[in-house]
């Protein structure tokens, strides 16, 4: 119970505190903004490496090295995007 | 002691992300906030591997390597028009990591009862997989691969509500199931929640995309928070979480600016539709006499006449501009008004692209500097004092009937008062209506100069016309 207790608070004071941070991005970033959240929701790249624990089975391993292939794909992509974009903002 | 200094570290991280998270108040900052992100992500995936034992770092790392490949270079190569695809098509991958990771965990739980682990867990693999397939149609959307225009199943309502229902007696057989009947289930359980977010996207269309792909963004999101609870990880939930909160924020304000409920949008419902395509049969007649008209006038050498007089200039792009590649030419255009002394300011709809902020990148890649494109609320004000208003590839973000008539699909959408300026051009390819299907009254009226055709060419002879004498 206190794991579910930790998790269901962590998501709330994270669901507020970004909400009270993204409220205040401008809409001339929201593009960029987009794309580095996309990136972000990938971190379930961090459960497909738990899937390499020992004692679990062969095919449970295939499964989550698809996983991380897309997960880091998403990743790796959305960063590299965000980065492409923001460079092309500048100031007159 | 080992769990406290784990926690720390998790704060830590959880502090870094947010951190770069809110750079992205400012332009200058935010390159600087998302390399921090990107940084933090890196150090999570550090800290889990150093926590676990991982069998087989061969394999993993190879994984790693390939995907990371594979992104990079997708996204060195994709350009600025393309990203709202690209985008769409990322939500999907990261939707296929979020179902699978739930899926294998759901098998490691099994036994049967229902607990809330098992519940965040079947949430995760059903938003996942919907996420991953309404992600692909949208992405062939934007990519033009499939076809713009909503498409719906008959009796499309009973068909969503239908699959809802049997996901949910599917998810409550898969807590009571174990082992192979258990992994049967959950294949169901993902089948079904494919075909869900595949007629789901199909129903959405044109003008509405900036809305899905926001809220594909938070379904993303929510998804990996659901996965984070049934894997037991605090950073996965945390980011899941603000990825939600992210897309929450863009769909409301997406929705805002096109005056619809995320309902009827979702579900394909348009107020009065019907009645208005009556209405506007009879109007289409009297404007092509009024084009007719005023061709003979030569419209060109009026905007160019329209053009030098003018002291304050207020560009108003559309997506029609992005899709004929005339964004250079008006950088061009604004460059050539500024040289002789006069005011430009560009105007940007929230919704003027096809995903939220899209119009900004567009012009930002032609070398637009960021302090001159104004918000609709920052800007509509400014348009009662501006001399001209240049409208390029947009209908109806510009549509005065949004204001002034009632009952049609665009009525009380918040649009650029682009018919207050005192004389406007109109660059656009045609004087069909825009996606909404309302005639836009401002194409009539006495201090509007329609120049139709291809934009860039266009653009192309108004510059020579103004840069003569």
């Amino acid at each position: 119970m206190d794991v579910l207790l930790m998790m269901l608070s962590v998501f709330v004071l994270s669901f507020v505190v970004g909400y009270l941070l993204i409220s205040r991005v401008p809409p001339l970033l929201h593009t960029p903004l987009m794309s580095m959240t996309n990136a972000i929701s990938a971190v379930t790249l961090l459960g497909a490496l738990l899937l390499f624990d020992e004692g679990m089975p062969v095919s449970w391993k295939l499964l989550g090295a698809v996983a991380i292939v897309m997960a880091v794909f998403n990743v790796a992509g959305g960063f590299v995007i965000t980065d492409r974009i923001l460079r092309l903002f500048k100031k007159g | 002691m080992e769990f406290t200094v784990a926690l720390l570290v998790d704060v830590a991280i959880i502090v870094l992300f947010m951190w770069g998270v809110s750079q992205f108040r400012s332009p200058k900052k935010a390159r600087r906030g998302n390399l921090t992100a990107a940084f933090a992500l890196a150090a999570a995936v550090a800290a889990v591997m150093w926590r676990n034992r991982i069998v087989e770092p061969g394999v993993v790392v190879l994984a790693l390597l390939i995907g990371s490949a594979a992104g990079w270079r997708v996204a060195m190569r994709v350009n600025m028009i393309q990203i709202p695809a690209m985008v769409a098509f990322q939500h999907g991958a990261g939707g296929i990591a979020a179902f699978l990771v739930s899926f294998i965990e759901l098998l490691k739980y099994g036994g049967p009862g229902i607990s809330v682990a098992k519940t965040s867990g079947l949430l995760g693999l059903v938003i996942g997989a919907a996420t991953f397939s309404g992600s692909m149609i949208a992405s062939g959307k934007l990519a033009n691969v499939i076809k713009q225009t909503p498409r719906s199943l008959p009796r499309h309502a009973l068909w969503v509500a239908g699959l809802v229902l049997l996901i949910i007696l599917f998810s409550m057989s898969a807590t009571h199931a174990e082992g192979q009947r258990l992994a049967l289930f959950l294949l169901a359980l993902v089948i079904l929640s494919v075909f869900l977010g595949l007629i789901f996207s199909l129903r959405i269309g044109g003008a509405d995309m900036p809305v899905l792909i926001s809220f594909l963004n938070a379904t993303a999101g929510l998804a990996a928070a659901f996965c984070g609870v049934i894997v037991g990880n605090r950073l996965l939930v945390a980011c899941g979480a603000t990825v939600a909160a992210s897309g929450s924020i863009l769909t409301y304000v997406m929705c805002k600016a096109m005056n619809r409920s995320l309902l009827s949008i979702l579900t394909g419902y348009q107020q009065g539709l019907a009645k208005h395509k009556t209405l506007a049969a009879p109007q289409e007649k009297d404007l092509r006499v009024g084009a007719e008209e005023r061709s003979q006038e030569d419209p060109l050498a009026r905007a160019v006449a329209a053009g030098k007089e003018a002291k304050k200039v207020i560009i108003v792009p559309g997506y029609g501009m992005a899709l004929a590649q005339a964004q250079f030419k008006v950088a061009e255009l604004a460059n050539l008004f500024e040289s002789s002394g006069k005011q430009v300011k560009f105007a940007i709809h929230p919704v003027a692209g096809r995903m939220p902020g899209h119009m900004n990148v567009l012009l930002a890649e032609a070398d637009i500097p960021y302090d001159k494109l104004f918000e609709m609320d920052q800007v509509n004000g400014d348009f009662q004092e501006a001399d001209l208003a240049l409208v390029i590839g947009a209908c109806d973000v510009v549509n005065p009937a949004a204001i002034s008539i009632e009952g049609t699909p665009i009525s009380g959408m918040p649009i650029l008062k682009v018919h207050e300026a005192k004389k406007v051009i109109v660059c656009n390819l045609d004087e069909r209506p825009g996606y909404s299907g309302v005639e836009n009254p401002l194409y009539r009226q006495g201090n509007v100069i329609m120049i139709l055709g291809e934009a860039s060419e266009n653009l192309e002879r108004l510059i020579k016309g103004l840069s003569v004498g």
